[in-house]
């Protein structure tokens, strides 16, 4: 739809007055409802229709709230992984590491980088994971159903690498507080290799199919927009803003976890409309691709866990055959290690943005208090200023772009 | 097709032209049923990318004849509620099953839906069999893709096996109620 | 942090210049500066460090609360975290309220994104807003009449018949 009509359209209704197209001066009302096929997610949009012109939106959210910060006053501190799996579930693994990152913040723990370069490979695999699903089901929005077939096999080989390495597929679990549970296995290596040498070609595919089609581009350029300045009033992060222009990414502002070491691109989009949103996050695979090669490469020898036997859970079989095991496991699952008084906020680039954890301790086996910043709760609420104005069909093609998971969004 | 000649020892008996099959109508009919179960994935949360995934070309549910997935709920057989399902949601889950046409099955995938599973708070519906019938059970966290296929192949057996009159018979009706769902809608 | 343009020492200079003896003390938990402000003037200084040239101090990272119920009348903490994207610079600011009246100016005019962010620390804690566009709840089912988050609630369902505490360790 035309810029300046969609212009009109806004100053009219904001003005009271109806726009020149209505018929006979009604307006519809059409619940996109919480269980839609469209809608990835349990989300409600009350919207305010003139014939398929979107004019106003009511939302409403909340439908899979499960009390996650109310939970983690309740959850040890190493049960607390558990919970940050079911934030952004496509990418679980960032929010595991994350969550070990801020403890080890608190705690004053340092790592070996050969622990730093393992977890990268786990994020940036767990970004494309998260990516592949949304540029899939965008595909899947605007009619090509085959690049979600293909890609959702590659994703398997992707599965199976996080299972070598933790033992499960979606909710992982992965990575302790210093470390890993154990070394990745020379499988490991070798499906990852496989994964290297194969995936580009499926993605380049995939690529074809969808990056300069003549019917793609249509549909999504001009498709939900949003400027930079308004993205940041609105504190978007993650790839939505870096395609809207600003190129914020946790990763190069406060790095964590060696990423300084590694040299790649941050993507940058100039209009913040879906087909941005999609090249984004097709580069950022392409990045990532990149990153963990170069991982791979320089991988330093070294240990896969920190020397901190008062927080890092220790191997079964020490703790079978060994005293300092046995105690050191005994105090840790039941809480007896004193953790130090303080509140720290660490934050990780997730596949959605930056991913914080605003952690208060008292010293006792639970937090006191553990807020999550999540950035699809945080960027959903500019929905319907991206929409006004366009038509529905435009309105779900947003929806799938902006990636909004339901386990971040309400928590 | 037409007459065959078939070359058989002199003491069997043939048929020429056209046969008879004798069954039974409820197993003609199950049969029919359970090859082509259309599903409605409810899908809210982690599960529901799982079930993606055995959607996919790795699992593939499609050779079990549920390649059409139905988000209408008039045209859906089975009901696979796959996630947390909150006490905010719970009406909608069930409205959705109430306006689905009988005869229809529900499998309740995943520890959050059978049991409300790691989320003992205030918000989570502590299972989805408070508010409907379930059939099938699939615990997991999230269930692997080979378990939701071997809940199917239950629901094929109970489709299959199903009598004719079960719907409409008084014990049914008796569970409904228990429910608080009304049968004849 | 790394790369920072800004000291804390340098922001809590500026903003003691400023405001004087509104600010409360220095402190830089994790190396993060953290100042309490009054809840009457949390707006304004908001306000100021996202105008301020030198300071661009203008992305709001997260909004929240905690609950400190033996702290008599400064039981609720509002806690805003802001960021400075061009100094690469965080702050943390802490407003106290009192659960008696626990009001505090809303910052939606200055942070649209602050708008679910406050209505979700109403949802769970009860702290109202003034001037908000639209203080509902927003997670929790709109019948709820109490607040989830405070300390005196429990997590489970009040209404819960089939789960025994004493196999639960409660």
């Amino acid at each position: 739809m035309d810029n300046k009509i969609k212009e009109i359209v806004k100053q009219e209704y904001n003005a009271g007055l109806l726009s020149k197209e209505t018929i006979d001066g009604d307006l519809a009302t059409l619940n996109l409802g919480p269980t839609h096929p469209a809608t990835h997610g349990i989300f409600e949009n009350v919207l305010t229709i003139d014939g398929e012109k979107i004019l106003d939106t009511v939302q409403t959210v909340g439908y899979i709230h499960r009390a996650f910060e109310k939970l983690a006053e309740r959850r040890p501190y190493n049960q607390i992984n558990t919970l940050t799996d079911r934030l952004n579930y496509c990418s679980s693994p960032i929010n595991n590491i994350g969550w070990a990152l801020t403890m080890e913040k608190l705690i004053g723990i340092e790592v070996p980088k050969r622990v730093d370069y393992m977890r990268v490979i786990i994020m940036e695999l767990a970004r494309i994971n998260d990516h592949l699903i949304c540029n899939s089901v965008v595909g899947v929005d605007t009619g090509a159903l085959t690049g979600f077939t293909y890609l959702f096999q590659q994703r398997e080989a992707i599965y199976e690498l996080f299972e070598e390495v933790c033992g499960a597929r979606l909710t992982t679990n992965m990575c302790r507080i210093g470390g890993f549970e154990r070394d990745f296995s020379p499988t490991f290596y070798t499906k990852l290799d496989t994964f290297l040498k194969d995936f580009p070609k499926v993605f380049t595919e995939f690529d074809n199919l969808l990056s300069r089609n003549r019917i793609f581009m249509d549909r999504t350029i001009g498709t939900g927009p949003i400027s930079g300045e308004r993205a940041l009033e609105y504190s978007f992060s993650g790839p939505n803003l870096r395609a809207a222009g600003v190129d914020y990414d946790v990763r190069v502002m406060n790095p964590y976890c060696s990423y300084e070491d590694f040299d790649f691109i941050v993507p940058v989009g100039s209009n913040g409309d879906t087909y941005d949103r999609f090249q984004v996050r097709q580069e950022e695979i392409r990045q990532s691709l990149s990153i963990i090669k170069q991982a791979l490469a320089k991988m330093p020898e070294g240990d896969y866990k920190a020397d901190v036997p008062e927080f890092y859970l220790p191997r079964k079989d020490d703790v079978y055959e060994k005293m300092e095991a046995l105690i050191y496991h005994f105090k840790i699952v039941m809480g007896e290690t004193p953790v130090p008084v303080g509140e720290v906020y660490q934050s990780v680039e997730g596949g959605n943005g930056e991913v914080g954890f605003y952690l208060i301790s008292d010293g006792g086996r639970t937090p006191y208090r553990l807020q999550f910043r999540r950035p699809c709760f945080i960027y959903y609420q500019a929905y319907p200023e991206m929409i006004i104005g366009q038509t529905i069909s435009d309105a779900v093609l947003t929806l799938s772009s902006m990636n909004v998971i339901a386990g971040e969004l309400d928590a | 097709m037409g007459e065959i000649e078939v070359k058989v020892d002199q003491n069997v008996e043939t048929i020429n032209g056209q046969g008879f099959q004798l069954t039974m109508l409820d197993k003609a009919i199950g049969l029919a049923r359970a090859n082509s179960v259309w599903p409605l994935p409810f899908a809210t949360s982690c599960c529901g990318i799982e079930f993606m995934a055995t959607m996919g070309s790795n699992y593939d549910l499609s050779r079990f004849g549920m390649e059409r997935m139905s988000f209408s709920p008039r045209q859906a057989d089975l009901l696979i509620v796959a996630g947390t399902i909150s006490k905010k949601l719970a009406p909608v889950l069930k409205k959705v099953y109430e306006q689905m046409s009988e005869p229809k099955w529900v499998i309740a995938m995943g520890a959050c839906a059978s049991s409300g599973g790691i989320f003992d708070t205030y918000s989570v519906l502590q299972g989805i069999d408070r508010v409907i019938p379930v059939d099938v059970y699939v615990p997991g966290c999230p269930p692997r893709p080979e378990q939701l296929i071997d809940a199917v192949i239950k629901i094929h057996d109970l489709v299959k096996h199903e009598s004719l009159r079960r719907r409409n018979s008084s014990e049914y009706k008796e569970m409904l109620k228990t429910f608080n769902i009304d049968a004849n809608d | 942090m790394t790369n920072s343009k800004l000291t804390n020492e340098d922001v809590f200079a500026k903003l003691k210049d400023t405001f004087a003896e509104k600010i409360g003390e220095f402190s830089a938990p994790y190396n993060l500066l953290t100042i309490e402000v009054p809840a009457a003037d949390a707006h304004s200084i908001i306000d100021w460090l996202k105008k301020e040239a030198t300071l661009q101090i203008n992305y709001l990272t997260v909004l929240g609360a905690v609950h400190y119920p033996e702290d008599k009348g400064r039981e609720l903490a509002v806690v805003y975290h802001i960021h400075s994207l061009v100094n690469n610079f965080r702050i943390r600011l802490k407003a106290y309220i009192s659960t008696n009246n626990p009001t505090i100016a809303t910052i939606t005019d200055i942070y649209a994104g602050a708008n679910w962010m406050e209505r979700e620390t109403f949802d769970f804690f009860g702290v109202k807003f003034n001037g908000h566009p639209n203080l509902v709840r927003i997670l929790n089912e709109d019948s709820m009449d109490y607040f989830p988050m405070r300390k005196e609630f429990q997590l489970e369902d009040a209404t819960r018949e089939d789960k025994d505490d004493r196999y639960f360790g409660r």
